[in-house]
């Protein structure tokens, strides 16, 4: 006879929990990062943050949702604009503008997916490159915002910020470290909600998916709504680092698609550690062979191809399958305590 | 009214060309479903191999195609066996982030090559010929000449599909790729055959893109989105549709840039996203049966 006190899901693995109290001391270390950090450490490790942050928005979108979008550079343009219209023309504090362009990206972002969500798969992805470049064109348009050669911040604006421009970047480092813990946060918790069992059941087999009750379409609409929100912010954030913006470095391909897939995918699509692993390694390789100039981008895209070809699951895919690790508790395993079964059984998906 | 004949003219000329950039998209995305998004950078790259041919034997750009057709080609053939089969698959992932990787390497490899620097390629006299139609409406001989390829080329990848051997394995594959393959076709060699004629479409549009106007390593993004505008509007799977839907989006620059300089590609981009939002099977959809 068997008898089943009760069943519950776990998420948190051995992994899982070391890797839990690794996060969190990083974490510390990095807050603290201004009382050992030289000025350019800070800025780097803000660039850092950006990166880690903007590759885990296009992993949950492409990597779970697989909706492959090109054109996320309209959200970082776009939350960039909106911080520097919202500080310029409404004298908005740039923190708080931030804070606004979040959601208003996200509104943004309603109609627009109205509209490229009639795209299927691949052409799906070029009709985002599309809005961007229309976000583009219409932002070189705008002669309040410097139009296609765009504008600086102004002084006063930067000076209200903080009183010495140390404590700005203090003040701008930390914001960065925050926001991007709050967005990795944001995914974290969204994937171990049942939304995100579903959405990992969409990014393993869509159809499967569908059969078993997830409203597919509904969810990727959410999750294209969110990732814009997120994106939103970050771009702000980004601009108000450059304290400069233009129609072509706000709505650069290059700068916001092409370096965020790169990261996604050397790092590990689909994972949530992924983007992080491949934002270090790309910023590992930025500082030491970006003098190459266009060499690096050639080397950058021919390693981006021999990953997909070779090793599609990234370099955290490779880790975690031959050890079996995560950092994050976001695997269910059914975990059953009995009280007459022969041996106790642990059993799940991981 | 003469200022918008001769407005609407020089659109639906261009229109010819972006046709041509639609037609090798839409063909390789009917037989094997993948969307290439080197495919502007492929014709760049292609004006760049015109440069080269042009200036190594000295020779007239549009005698250039004789060289750069079957060069593209080869390329394209050796791309698809080499590369892109292997990303074929049920996810569309691969396939999207290799050409996207793929169009990054080319992008560079010409800036670090051929530098930043504008280049065009000189046809010589009948560049700036034109003749007039009615009074006030002029018409250029080589956009002429590039409209009439454009139709010809249409139609020649028409008569292609239908009527021969090798549009037939095409439309097999295209239709069922496992049963094609148990039929005794190679599909491998089928997916290359149709990537060379894609740029083998794209040599000729290349080499007209590069006579039109300045080009640089970075204009091949641009491309590939009048090219995708123009199957989007023409609907997806009709070759005469891509004709079509290249000369709306051409008519709609053309006006856009008529009204104000800063328009012209804007005005493309919102007719398409209209087309999008009230007819988004385009206007010329494949009749499915």
């Amino acid at each position: 006879m068997t008898k089943v006190d009760f069943v519950k899901v776990e998420h948190a693995t051995r992994s899982s929990r070391v890797g839990v109290v690794i996060i969190s001391l990083g974490l510390v270390v990095l807050a603290a990062a201004p009382y050992w950090g030289d000025r350019e450490t800070l800025r780097l490790l803000a660039e850092l943050f950006t990166y880690v942050a903007l590759a885990s928005l296009w992993n949950l979108l492409a990597g779970y949702a697989g909706l492959v979008s090109v054109g996320q550079q309209a959200y970082v343009g776009l939350g960039g604009y909106l911080v520097f219209a919202l500080a310029m023309l409404a004298g908005l504090h740039p923190i708080v503008a931030i804070l606004i362009a979040g959601p208003v990206s996200a509104l943004v972002a309603v109609p627009v997916a109205m509209l490229i969500f009639r795209l299927r798969g691949a052409y799906f992805a070029i009709g985002t490159w599309v809005v961007a470049e229309v976000f583009r064109l219409i932002a070189s348009q705008i002669s309040v915002m410097g139009g296609g050669s765009g504008t600086s911040l102004p002084a006063e604006i930067i000076i209200a910020m903080a009183p010495s421009r140390t404590s700005r970047e203090h003040e701008i480092y930390w914001l960065a470290l925050a926001l991007t813990a709050v967005v990795l946060g944001a995914i974290v918790a969204l994937l171990r909600s049942r939304h995100g069992l579903a959405l990992t059941a969409i990014r393993d087999n869509e159809v499967a998916a569908q059969s078993n009750g997830v409203d597919v379409i509904r969810l990727k609409f959410v999750v294209y709504v969110l990732t814009a929100f997120g994106t939103g912010l970050i771009g702000g954030l980004i601009f108000l680092m450059k304290l400069r913006i233009s129609p072509d470095t706000a709505f650069s391909v290059n700068d916001w698609t092409a370096f965020v897939i790169f990261i996604t995918v050397i790092g590990g699509i689909g994972r949530i550690e992924g983007p992080i692993i491949g934002s270090v390694i790309f910023f590992v390789m930025r500082q030491t062979l970006a003098d190459l100039g266009s060499i690096y981008l050639l080397i950058m895209g021919g390693i981006a191809i021999a990953v997909m070809l070779f090793a599609p699951q990234g370099l955290w895919g490779l880790i975690a399958e031959r050890l079996g690790w995560q950092a994050l508790p976001l695997q269910r395993r059914l975990v059953m305590h009995k009280t007459d079964w022969p041996a106790p059984l642990k059993s799940g998906p991981s | 009214m003469t200022l918008w004949i001769n407005v609407i003219i020089q659109g639906v000329l261009i229109g010819g060309l972006y046709a041509m950039f639609a037609a090798g998209l839409s063909l390789i995305f009917g037989v094997m479903r993948l969307v290439n998004i080197a495919h502007g950078d492929l014709i760049v790259l292609a004006a760049y191999v015109a440069l080269m041919v042009v200036q190594g034997f000295g020779i007239d750009p549009l005698t250039s195609l004789l060289l750069v057709v079957p060069i593209m080609a080869l390329i394209g053939y050796a791309l698809q066996r080499g590369l892109l089969n292997f990303t074929l698959g049920e996810d569309l992932l691969p396939p999207l982030l290799v050409t996207f990787g793929l169009s990054i390497i080319i992008q560079n490899g010409l800036l670090e090559f051929f530098t930043a620097d504008s280049r065009k390629l000189n046809a010589g006299p009948i560049e700036v010929q034109t003749f007039q139609v009615i009074h006030g409406v002029w018409i250029g001989l080589l956009p002429l000449i590039q409209f009439i390829v454009a139709i010809a080329v249409i139609w020649g990848l028409q008569v292609l599909f239908y009527k021969t051997a090798l549009g037939r394995a095409f439309r097999a594959t295209s239709d069922d790729q496992s049963v094609a393959q148990l039929m005794g076709l190679d599909t491998r060699h089928v997916f290359g055959m149709a990537m060379a004629l894609s740029l083998a479409v794209i040599a000729i549009a290349g080499v007209f893109l590069a006579v039109r106007a300045n080009f640089d390593p970075s204009i091949g993004p641009a491309r590939l989105i009048f090219g995708f505008e123009a199957v989007i509007i023409g609907g997806l799977g009709s070759m005469w549709g891509t004709l079509i839907g290249g000369i709306v989006l051409g008519v709609s620059q053309a006006i856009g840039a008529q009204l104000n300089p800063g328009w012209q590609v804007l005005a493309g981009h919102v007719v398409f996203l209209a087309i999008l939002a009230f007819r988004p099977q385009g206007l010329f959809p494949k009749v499915s049966g």
